[in-house]
């Protein structure tokens, strides 16, 4: 399979935009590419092992996270994966002035 | 590291957030990036996503980031900022804005947008470059924007 880097990440892969893995899930996929650039490991992955939350894995066109099998669905060879950080913000702490805006 | 930006694409950032003015509006940049600067060359406008409260917070769809990751790639381009507005509200980053940042390297835009709730103007711009590699040593750093005429690709 082929996992495309984002920008921030590319410092690990050797400025690589997308690298290419065997595994046949996409945990396989994942482990396969934090042993090939082991410096990748801290920046997707808690200590505990898990998915840090701002990081999106997608197979395809769909959210890992939300696969009945997860980080386990299968993967064919000719299927893409994507790592994508979250892009969010806000000004809080802006008291509310539209009616029916803010919760 | 200065951001280097057509003087088209800056408007149009801008007048973005006049459009969705008293709710914020947030978009994409396309570009290239060495160790000197970070230069514009497209701008793709995202939906914000946060209907619940859109005049504070901004979200882009996974979606919509992977679509652009793919556009810059046929172009031979990569994602290298975003921007958002700030209606009613300095072009400062806020602390969600902070917390909510990951994309090291990228540029963080934020256009302040004043108004009386039913039309806005466009105020001040700045640019933040996230820098740092983790979570535990990331910083915003004010960015000097440069204007370029409009990019050749
Ligand atoms: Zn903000």
């Amino acid at each position: 399979m082929n996992i495309h880097i984002p920008t921030p990440l590319r410092t690990y892969t050797d400025k690589q935009e997308t690298v290419s893995v065997d595994g046949a899930t996409v945990a396989e996929g994942l482990a396969a590419l934090t042993a090939a650039f082991p410096a990748m490991h801290q920046h997707l992955f808690t200590a505990e092992g898990k998915l840090r939350s701002f990081v999106n894995v997608y197979l395809n066109d769909d959210d890992v996270r939300y696969l009945p099998a997860k980080e386990d669905s299968p993967v064919a060879s000719t299927d893409e994966l994507t790592i994508i950080p979250s892009i969010a913000g806000g000004t809080p702490g802006i008291p509310c002035r539209l009616p029916g805006c803010c919760r | 590291m200065p951001l280097r930006i057509p003087q088209s694409l800056y408007s149009d950032l801008r007048a973005h957030g006049e459009e969705t003015y008293p709710h914020e509006c947030c978009g994409i940049l396309l570009g290239k990036s060495d160790t000197e600067t970070l230069t514009v060359h497209q701008l793709i406008r995202a939906g914000n996503t946060r209907t619940d409260s859109a005049h504070n917070r901004y979200h882009i769809a996974p979606q919509e980031l992977i679509a652009a990751q793919r556009q810059a790639r046929k172009s031979g381009l990569d994602i290298v900022g975003f921007y958002h507005s700030h209606p009613d509200h300095p072009a400062q980053w806020s602390s969600t804005d902070f917390a909510e940042a990951h994309w090291f390297g990228c540029a963080y835009v934020i256009t302040s947008v004043d108004g009386d709730k039913t039309k806005g103007a466009a105020q001040i711009t700045n640019s933040f470059l996230l820098t740092g590699t983790s979570e535990d040593d990331k910083a915003f750093l004010p960015q000097r924007i440069e204007f370029d005429s409009p990019a050749s690709n």
